[in-house]
């Protein structure tokens, strides 16, 4: 098992210092130098000199990026454009708002997306299955900031069930925010209005989220269950006269639902890119929104931060999600 | 019996390539999701490649005199069938003519991923060895990062345009091929009839190229038609959040929806329009390529 976990660690080296690698060109990839992004179109020669000089640009390219390297190990990614503060700074901040939102997005589609899968494949050839395989289809074509405007029109601009934009009423201004989740701020100082506000804020753009990975999901778990329906053991347990819930319990379930974790994990990338498109919409104060707001604004050390930051914990996460998989089903250390 | 003529005689045996695609097409005739599919990509066809012909008045010239004073937006009317938007220009017209937008980025974004996909999986899963390894962490690494957010940095690299957006999304898909195609190329190398000319003593890279390429390249045709509708998806996406790169008088689904969202309350159809046109542009190629994988598939086979 150690050797597993080992060897799956071992090739995450070679994968981040390539990220690492192809971001330090990118930036210098990018139209425009960075001396003239700052001191702007009519700067003389000798000022850009020394900002080049000041910046280590006249550096052999391979002792920039060492430098580079060892900036971003100390998660320093410079200060971004937007707000001229550092980048992580800006990042930390909002992190909470986008990972209140994902985690509610993750948390809408497991639940209903691993029992809609579940059902659909247990009334296979039924309007139940039918209904989940084209309803799982339209979920994954309808683009999401389209769906995200459409829930805004129908339940916030015209039923007014939910508030449009934003994490918490205005007039809330003054609630004590000690950890910046909002849902949890409200229940650690009892506020309980507040903690009923966050909820409200969240639900339109966590649905809005939750829709491909809830169809993605849905779609793996019929898959999975309908392979494992089919298994000897299965017919085995029936036959041996176990009661249904517990063949579906300790056979069905428990070797379906191994494949669906995987899949859960790499749902992380689109909810990184939904969360960019939805907080937009919603205008909802996320590290997506963020960098929807660096693509206007040029603001590139935010975007290279950023795409870092999550590269490395999409990798890491599906090094968790593997490293599980390889302790629940010795099968897998063997690859 | 000559090698030439034995390596024919495989090429005979193989040839399930024809067999199988028959049998999936007939298949496909009988699913209505298949049809459905069909159906939408045909009507988008249409309307794309007729779309100068088609739309009733032109993309930029607005209709002033229905314009009743400032921020007043002309709901469907009998001249004009979706209404007009916030600047007097006719919606339906804008929607046909973005429909060739939309095909033309889906199209060559495709084919820039396609081919990237192919040339790298090809050279993984014939050469193998320590090509193959750096292939697949190269192929590791882009996927590691959003898709989005992959093409928004590749797109802000090379600047403005309609190129930069349909590389930034061919790009994107160019490791979702190679893998596809490397591993469908390794599993195909141990086939029988892989097996049977390697055995006949035709050269390895006759083998690869002749046999096991283009024995492997089902799936990825397939997976073709699947990332057309994502691309179609994506560069709404990108348009939407202004890196449309294309020339602002051409309608563009994306930047349409962008543009009429502060108009939503009181005039929700420049929103439902657009987005509704990418829906059904990309359902059409999601429904025939999963139903063409089905019928592909030997598991769906009764």
């Amino acid at each position: 098992m150690l050797r597993f976990i080992v060897r799956r660690l071992l090739v995450l080296v070679p994968v981040l210092l390539g990220l690492s690698i192809a971001l330090f060109a990118w930036v210098r990839a990018l139209p425009g130098s960075p001396a003239q992004a700052l001191l702007g179109e009519r700067a003389t020669q000798a000022q850009i000199e020394m900002i080049n000089r000041q910046m280590g640009l006249d550096q052999p390219l391979y002792e920039q990026y060492l430098r580079f390297l060892g900036k971003v190990v100390r998660l320093d990614f410079g200060t971004s454009v937007q707000t001229s503060q550092p980048v992580i700074d800006e990042m930390i901040r909002r992190f909470p708002a986008t990972f209140e939102l994902g985690v509610t997005a993750l948390l809408i589609a497991v639940v209903v997306g691993v029992p809609l899968g579940y059902f659909a494949a247990r009334r296979n050839g039924t309007w139940l299955d039918s209904a989940t395989i084209t309803g799982s289809l339209i979920g994954i074509t309808i683009p999401v900031f389209f769906l995200a405007y459409m829930l805004k029109y129908v339940f916030a601009v015209k039923l007014g069930w939910f508030p449009n934009t934003g994490r918490q009423e205005a007039r809330m201004l003054d609630v004590e925010h000690p950890t910046g989740f909002y849902v949890l701020d409200g229940l650690v100082t009892g506020n309980m209005a507040a903690f009923w506000d966050a909820i409200l804020h969240l639900v339109l753009p966590a649905i809005a989220l939750a829709t491909i990975p809830l169809a993605i999901i849905a779609r793996i778990t019929r898959a999975a269950v309908l392979d494992v329906l089919n298994e000897d053991y299965v017919r085995t347990a029936e036959s041996k006269g176990l009661t249904s819930g517990v063949v579906t319990r300790r056979h069905v379930l428990r070797n379906a639902l191994l494949p669906v974790t995987t899949v859960i994990g790499l749902q992380f990338g689109l909810l990184m890119s939904g969360a960019i498109l939805t907080e937009t919409v919603f205008a909802f104060p996320g590290v997506g929104k963020f960098v929807a707001d660096a693509i206007p604004t040029r603001d590139y050390p935010s975007l290279q931060g950023f795409i870092l930051v999550i590269a490395t914990l999409f990798v890491l996460i599906n090094l968790v999600v593997d490293v599980a998989y390889g302790l629940i089903d010795p099968r897998v250390r063997v690859r | 019996m000559s090698l030439g003529a034995a390596e024919a005689a495989i090429t005979v045996a193989e040839d399930h390539g024809g067999g199988v695609w028959r049998e999936a097409f007939k298949r496909l005739s009988r699913n209505p999701a298949a049809i459905i599919g069909a159906v939408l990509i045909a009507l988008f066809l249409f309307v794309a490649i007729f779309a100068d012909w088609l739309a009733p008045y032109t993309a930029l010239a607005p209709d002033l005199k229905q314009i009743k004073g400032p921020g007043h937006i002309p709901g469907p009317t009998a001249e004009h069938w979706l209404g007009l938007d916030d600047q007097g220009r006719d919606l339906l017209s804008r929607i046909i003519l973005g429909a060739r937008q939309s095909l033309l980025v889906g199209v060559v974004s495709l084919l820039f991923g396609m081919i990237g996909g192919i040339i790298l999986g090809l050279l993984a899963g014939g050469l193998g060895g320590w090509f193959d390894t750096g292939v697949m962490r190269l192929v590791d690494m882009m996927l590691a990062v959003p898709g989005l957010l992959f093409a928004i940095g590749i797109a802000a690299m090379l600047g403005e345009g309609l190129l930069a957006v349909m590389i930034a999304i061919g790009v994107v898909n160019v490791p979702v091929f190679a893998r596809l195609l490397r591993g469908q190329m390794l599993a195909q190398r141990e086939a029988d009839y892989a097996m049977a000319a390697k055995s006949l003593g035709v050269k390895r890279r006759r083998v690869i190229l002749g046999h096991v390429f283009p024995n492997s390249l089902t799936p990825v045709i397939v997976q073709g038609t699947l990332t057309l509708a994502t691309a179609i998806i994506e560069a709404a996406g990108l348009a939407f959040l202004g890196l449309s790169g294309a020339d602002p008088s051409i309608p563009e689904w994306g930047r349409m929806l962008a543009e009429s969202q502060r108009h939503l309350a009181i005039a929700p159809q420049l929103v439902i329009a657009p987005g509704l046109a990418i829906v059904l542009a990309a359902l059409g190629f999601t429904l025939l390529g999963e139903s063409l994988r089905e019928a592909l598939d030997p598991k769906y086979r009764r």
